[in-house]
């Protein structure tokens, strides 16, 4: 198992989560492609922690500080989709464009 | 008291040393006493901004600011004189206010025996007429200003008295003058008030440009215009100073001053049309301020203008002596033909002011002052019995008063007793001082003076004169039947008080200094710094007394002759004349036509047409000129603004609009979009990092 390929899968799922963070309509996928980008900087973190044996793995630590993140960031996220579809009985991102100028 | 503070440290104490040039006589220093005397320059120069900005708040409308002013000076200059009785004072104060170069501009204060008197005279008898004034002043629509100006009028005397030098009698001689140009012109709703007002300013400004001739001559040649500085040269007594070269016409040009202020011939004319001022002010203008303030210059400079073997200002003293004597029996003859009251008794000031110059030039300083002194209290009661008179009958005109007597006994009562003073009936006031001027007058005479004796035979005359005109007036005030359409009553309390004030002092101030008796007035007056010399009468010369009363007797007879109450052709009366000496008398010698046609028109008319041209072509030249040169100059600033101003800002309000408009494409509100420019970025950055 060399370090490249990690990185190469990480790199597949970045963009797979990008594409869909900026593709789709529905807000709740747009989410999911922001969960995607962040697993996939996390296997990057955890591949270069393993490659380099840091002492302090510092590497996994932070992947576990950001999959805490992640998770309130998905809370959070989730209640404003939540709280937009009430209002207007509609999660499609392409139509809020409430904060133009 | 902080300003205290500042200047008690810095005042220099002149006092004369050890008081030995005060001729013998020992004198002081007055102690704390005369060191705060500035409190009763200063106060009055100050109320009167006081009553201008708050005297209509108060409950008497300023009135109380300015009678407890006077009040304060009176009572001030009451102890300075007890003091000064006890104990003579002379010494003076000086604090340097500026300095040009090595000459310094001193205001000071000077508290001998003349300046005590001054006080005195300025501080009693202004209050008596300031009381007097809010009765006769009641209902005015310029109460408040009046007693303003009337304030300041008492502050310039005493500022004038005060001073140790030229500069500041100056100073107070133009205050004088400015505070009796307002009143003058109090009612100057009706022109010819301002124009005795302006006439009052002008012919002093005459006689002032005398008084700063005087002043500079004698400065440059003092080297000071100390009045201290010059007397010391004048008791050295060098002949070889400049001085006593010069003296002669120092002395002529300050006496030119003297005549401005103090009336006399000819440059009196102003001082009758005063009489258009209210009568309060007539009152103090004859009595204590402004007229006396030549007299007093004249005191003041006496050791100057003694003789001292032709050398300093001796010379002067028969001309001094003449036209005082010229002004006291020619201008008396003048109030026989006025028939409105206040003129009598204005030209009767003129006439008296003419017997204490006459004193002054025949070298009699003690009695022309007491004259001054007791004039002031009788005349000012005349003026004041006048003002009541008038009050009653609202007119000035003798023909539309009569048989007053009844309707006004106080007012006769105190009239009377003023008039007698005045004509110089033993023993009141006017007989004393009167008597001492004539006896002065007779010795100067005896010493070999031509000049003198002429004088002599004037005064003499004069005092004819002056029964004859004041008991036309009594007469035909008084007695007889009541001629005019009013109803006359008595004045109020606060008129008639101060009348029986004056007349107490009218009647007994005589004994201040009757030769003989008592003469305590003369050795106030000693107290100075310098000697006076000895010139007073020492004893009532009996016989000349007799033949004054006799003459004043038959003048007082032939008056009630011709004015008597009982004759049955009143009319013939009012018509009294005598050929050729009266139409002269009505036109007033053609002296005021002299000076109209004489110097006024022929002045007027060339400076009115030469100022006309200067405003035509000159004035509105400038001002069209400077028109348009700022038309042009805002057209150019227009275009400026309009251009490059403006330009600027719209330019950078265009870019700053473009910008945003540009901008605003990417702020479409679309959040993928923002992600995917954001990323974008990151993409642009990460090429960046790795390709260098």
């Amino acid at each position: 198992m060399t370090i490249a390929q990690f990185v190469v899968l990480g790199a597949a799922l970045f963009s797979l989560g990008l594409y869909g963070a900026i593709t789709r309509r529905n807000a709740v996928l747009v989410l999911a492609g922001v969960e995607l980008m962040l697993a996939a900087v996390n296997l990057n973190l955890v591949a270069f922690d393993a490659y380099l044996a840091d002492q302090l793995v510092a590497g996994q630590v932070f992947t576990l500080f950001i999959i805490a993140v992640a998770a309130a960031e998905v809370g959070i996220g989730i209640a404003i989709v939540l709280m937009i579809f009430r209002n207007r009985h509609s999660a499609a991102v392409d139509e809020l464009d409430l904060m133009r100028y | 008291m902080g300003i205290l503070a500042a200047i008690l440290p810095s005042v220099t104490l002149l006092l004369a040393a050890g008081g030995e040039e005060g001729g013998g006589v020992h004198v002081s220093d007055g102690g704390a006493l005369a060191q705060w005397a500035w409190l009763i320059v200063v106060v009055p120069l100050v109320v009167p901004f006081l009553i201008v900005f708050f005297g209509k708040r108060l409950p008497f409308g300023g009135w109380e600011l300015a009678v407890g002013t006077l009040a304060f000076i009176g009572l001030y200059g009451t102890a300075l004189l007890l003091q000064n009785a006890a104990n003579p004072i002379a010494t003076e104060f000086t604090v340097e206010v500026a300095r040009i170069g090595s000459y310094a501009i001193e205001w000071g204060w000077v508290v001998d025996g003349l300046s005590i008197m001054m006080y005195f005279l300025v501080g009693v008898v202004g209050f008596l007429v300031f009381v007097y004034a809010k009765g006769y002043m009641e209902g005015d629509i310029r109460f408040t200003w009046f007693f303003a100006s009337f304030t300041l009028f008492a502050g310039g005397m005493l500022v004038l008295v005060s001073s140790p030098n030229l500069i500041q009698l100056i100073v107070g001689w133009e205050l004088v003058g400015l505070a009796s140009y307002l009143l003058i012109g109090h009612y100057w709703e009706d022109h010819a008030n301002v124009d005795a007002a302006n006439k009052a300013f002008m012919t002093n400004k005459v006689a002032d440009a005398g008084l700063f001739i005087g002043a500079i001559i004698m400065a440059l040649s003092v080297g000071s215009f100390s009045f201290h500085d010059a007397l010391a040269v004048v008791a050295e007594g060098d002949a070889g100073s400049r001085l006593a070269v010069f003296g002669f016409w120092a002395g002529l040009a300050l006496f030119v001053g003297a005549m401005g202020k103090s009336a006399q011939f000819p440059l009196h004319v102003w001082l009758p049309d005063a009489m258009a001022g209210p009568t309060p002010v007539s009152a103090l203008m004859h009595a204590a301020t402004m007229v006396t303030a030549g007299v007093y210059l004249l005191g003041r400079l006496f050791p100057f203008y003694l003789d001292h073997a032709g050398i300093f200002a001796g010379g002067v003293r028969p001309i001094i002596m003449v036209i005082g004597g010229i002004t006291l029996f020619f201008m008396g003859l003048l109030a026989f033909v006025q028939n409105d009251i206040k003129k009598v008794l204005a030209y009767s000031t003129v006439s008296q002011l003419g017997y204490m110059v006459a004193a002054m030039g025949a070298g009699a300083y003690t009695a022309g002052l007491f004259h001054l002194f007791t004039h002031a209290f009788f005349k000012a009661l005349l003026f004041l019995g006048a003002g009541s008179v008038i009050h009653a009958v609202h007119s000035n005109d003798m023909s539309d008063m009569g048989g007053l007597r009844t309707y006004m006994p106080k007012t006769f009562w105190t009239f009377v007793v003023g008039t007698l003073a005045l004509i110089g009936l033993f023993p009141f006031a006017g007989f004393w001082s009167k008597d001492e001027i004539i006896a002065s007058l007779y010795a100067a005479g005896q010493d070999g003076s031509g000049a003198a004796w002429f004088v002599f035979a004037l005064a003499v005359g004069g005092s004819f004169v002056t029964a004859f005109y004041m008991g036309r007036a009594v007469f035909l005030t008084f007695f007889g039947e009541y001629k005019g359409h009013a109803h006359p009553h008595e004045s109020p309390t606060t008129m008639t008080a101060p009348l029986v004030g004056l007349a107490v002092m009218a009647a007994v101030g005589g004994f201040l200094n009757a030769p003989g008796i008592a003469t305590p007035f003369t050795e106030w007056l000693a107290a100075r710094r310098f000697p006076m010399g000895d010139h007073h009468a020492e004893a009532v010369n009996w016989g000349l007394a007799g033949l004054v009363t006799l003459v004043l007797l038959v003048a007082v007879f032939l008056a009630y002759r011709i004015f008597a109450p009982d004759a049955e052709t009143q009319a013939d009366r009012d018509r009294f004349e005598i050929p050729v000496l009266y139409p002269i008398l009505r036109r007033l010698y053609y002296l005021d036509d002299l000076y109209l046609d004489g110097v006024v028109r022929p002045i007027m008319g060339p400076v009115a047409r030469l100022v006309l041209w200067v405003d035509m072509v000159v004035v509105d030249g400038i001002v069209n000129g400077a028109g348009v040169l700022a038309r042009a100059l805002s057209r150019a600033v227009r275009g400026v603004d309009a251009r490059v101003v403006d330009g600027f800002y719209d330019g950078l309000a265009a870019t700053t609009g473009g910008g945003g408009s540009v901008l605003r494409l990417f702020f479409t509100g679309k959040v993928q979009q923002y992600a995917a420019l954001g990323f974008a970025g990151v993409v642009v950055l990460a090429v960046v990092f790795v390709v260098f």
